[in-house]
């Protein structure tokens, strides 16, 4: 019996290279505890039927020596993420049935080290959401809690890393995506900085806050995974290098701590929570970091100016479904009727209503006072932050104000569920790296759930993140 | 805030068929969520500037083809809904009446 529990990329890679077990061993522990596990949880849509013969490529590749340490290593990948000749819907109807004619270049750089697909996992509908519950094809459950969401929009890959049916996934993050998630589910989720890993074969929500991130078990797994995936790509021309932005660092030793206190103490925060990051507050400065106050004034904004931005840029890219090019079809009357019988039926009534929202403010005569002004804001709070990192090299929120809530408990108020991101906006508005690390959990109605702190550093500095993340849990 | 006649002008625009027991909660959504946007109607600053966003600028490279082979351009054709040879098929455009 594989450990899976405690299974990371390092040990199962230095298990398969020792010869006590063989990549198809490992794929066959994780198929089964899908069997055991993922009719309750459904955190994939599809798990691959080729799955064995990837681990047995993965197999000849050790005997052959040219192995790499994701070699045979299984990941689940959220399901709007290209795999060549495979099925990718964005959890959608209108894409139910569309095959990936291309793999996107994480993935390709993900096949070129080694590493198995398990299947595609459970998300909401083209990335809108934050709960899993606006998939087409029913809701994820918190591996902590079957009665609670596991975040999203990355639920199922979350989800299947906390109940060990994969070692380690790719989620996107465009609005907290992949940080929420992590923190619900108890696991290490990293949204890189914008342009350091390439967007192609990505389906785009919001093409100017979207990343592709790793969600694994130890900060470790994460930072192999993202070394591997990051790069200057030519498919993607905000793809950044390892140059683009100037090394800097101020404290000495160990990286300087920046907690926002006003933001945090602005009310709409849960005790549990606060409680949790006060405790943390503590260890950091037990643990030798220097923290200080820091002031982002304009960092109330975030949260509404993310959001309109974010309608924008989805109303203009769910126009390709129209039911001529790819996807579902829906006869009309004639071609027009055609769009909308098709985009009508196949999109969810959060995909309809951003739809119609960043119509709304795209639309002559409110352009300015929306769309032109959050772009504006958008550059005075990345300033604010700039301002900030003269002083410290990270700054430390809660990832989330409340711990995995109810499955349904949201449903009816768009609003409420919109300000669970009010931490993980910032990142995708700057554009800056930031991670999702687990700080404990909370007993709540007999269930341990956990919570998150979130950690964002400069642009291009994830290797700050990493080094805080592993003194933080402990990891070597 | 956002009355019905706007939420069908803007499903208008926007190619989406959405049915008459639909746009009352959307409008009632929308209403609530641009009500929640606005607060930042309240910044004070020059809106007449441009906003200079992402650290990337004028990325170029040839005008060509960096990936598409015969096969990917199958892939693609296979995933038309309806299709003629190497053409995708669609409704006609120009009725006579």
């Amino acid at each position: 019996m594989i450990d899976l529990n405690n299974l990371t990329i390092e040990k199962a890679h230095n298990n398969i290279k020792t010869g006590k077990y063989t990549s198809v061993d490992l794929a066959k522990a994780y198929l089964n505890e899908i069997e055991k596990k993922d009719k309750d949880i459904h955190a994939y849509l599809e798990v691959y039927d080729d799955v064995i013969q990837q681990a047995q490529q993965a197999d000849i590749r050790f005997k052959n020596g040219n192995f790499t340490k994701l070699t045979g290593i299984p990941f689940a990948i959220k399901d709007n993420i290209l795999v060549k000749g495979k099925i990718v819907s964005s959890a959608s109807k209108i894409l139910e049935n569309y095959h990936a004619s291309y793999d996107a270049t994480a993935i390709e750089k993900l096949k070129n080290a080694g590493a198995v697909f398990i299947g595609r996992t459970n998300m909401d509908e083209f990335a809108l959401g934050g709960s899993t519950e606006k998939s087409a094809f029913g809701v994820t459950k918190n591996p902590h809690d079957l009665n609670r969401v596991p975040g999203g929009t990355s639920g199922g890959s979350a989800a299947s890393v906390a109940s060990n049916t994969s070692l380690v996934a790719l989620g996107s993050d465009t609005g907290g995506s992949v940080r929420q998630p992590s923190a619900f589910c108890g696991v290490v989720g990293l949204k890189p900085s914008y342009g350091s890993v390439s967007r192609y074969g990505l389906m785009a929500a919001v093409s100017s806050f979207d990343q592709i991130g790793p969600i694994g078990k130890t900060v470790s797994d994460v930072q192999i995974v993202f070394e591997t995936i990051k790069g200057k790509d030519i498919h993607d021309g905000t793809t950044i290098s390892d140059d683009t932005y100037e090394k800097v660092r101020i404290g000495n030793k160990k990286p300087i701590v920046g907690i926002p206190s006003f933001f945090m103490n602005m009310g709409g925060i849960k005790k549990e929570v606060l409680d949790n990051f006060k405790k943390c507050i503590e260890k950091f400065k037990e643990l030798g970091f220097e923290v200080i106050d820091i002031d982002l004034p304009n960092a109330s904004y975030a949260l509404p100016a993310y959001y309109i931005v974010n309608f924008a840029e989805v109303s203009s890219n769910l126009s390709r479904f129209d039911g001529v090019k790819y996807g579902l079809h829906k006869d009309g009357k004639d071609i027009i009727g055609d769009y909308f019988e098709t985009r009508g039926y196949g999109f969810g009534k959060e995909a309809r209503r951003r739809i119609l929202l960043g119509t709304y403010v795209l639309s002559s005569g409110y352009y300015d006072a929306y769309y032109n002004r959050a772009n504006l804001l958008r550059q005075v709070i990345t300033n604010d932050f700039i301002y900030a990192f003269k002083k410290v090299d990270i700054i430390i929120t809660p990832t989330t104000p409340s711990p995995a809530f109810k499955i349904g408990e949201k449903n009816n108020d768009p609003v409420s569920m919109y300000l669970e991101d009010i931490f993980t906006v910032t990142a995708n508005l700057t554009g800056l790296p930031a991670m999702s690390i687990p700080s404990g959990s909370v007993n709540i109605e007999g269930k341990d759930l956990p919570l998150g702190i979130q950690v964002t550093a400069r642009h291009g500095d994830e290797n700050t993140l990493f080094e805080f993340g592993k003194v933080f849990l402990g990891e070597n | 805030m956002i009355t019905k006649q706007e939420i069908e002008k803007l499903a208008n625009l926007a190619r989406i068929k959405v049915n008459q027991d639909e746009i009352d909660s959307l409008a009632s959504d929308i209403g609530s969520i641009l009500s929640y946007v606005d607060e930042i109607k309240k910044v004070n600053m020059n809106i007449d500037s441009k906003a200079n966003i992402g650290a990337i600028n004028n990325v170029f490279r040839e005008d060509k083809s960096i990936s598409s082979t015969p096969e990917t351009i199958q892939a693609i054709m296979n995933e038309s809904p309806d299709r003629e040879g190497d053409f995708i098929a669609v409704k006609k455009i120009i009725s006579q009446d």
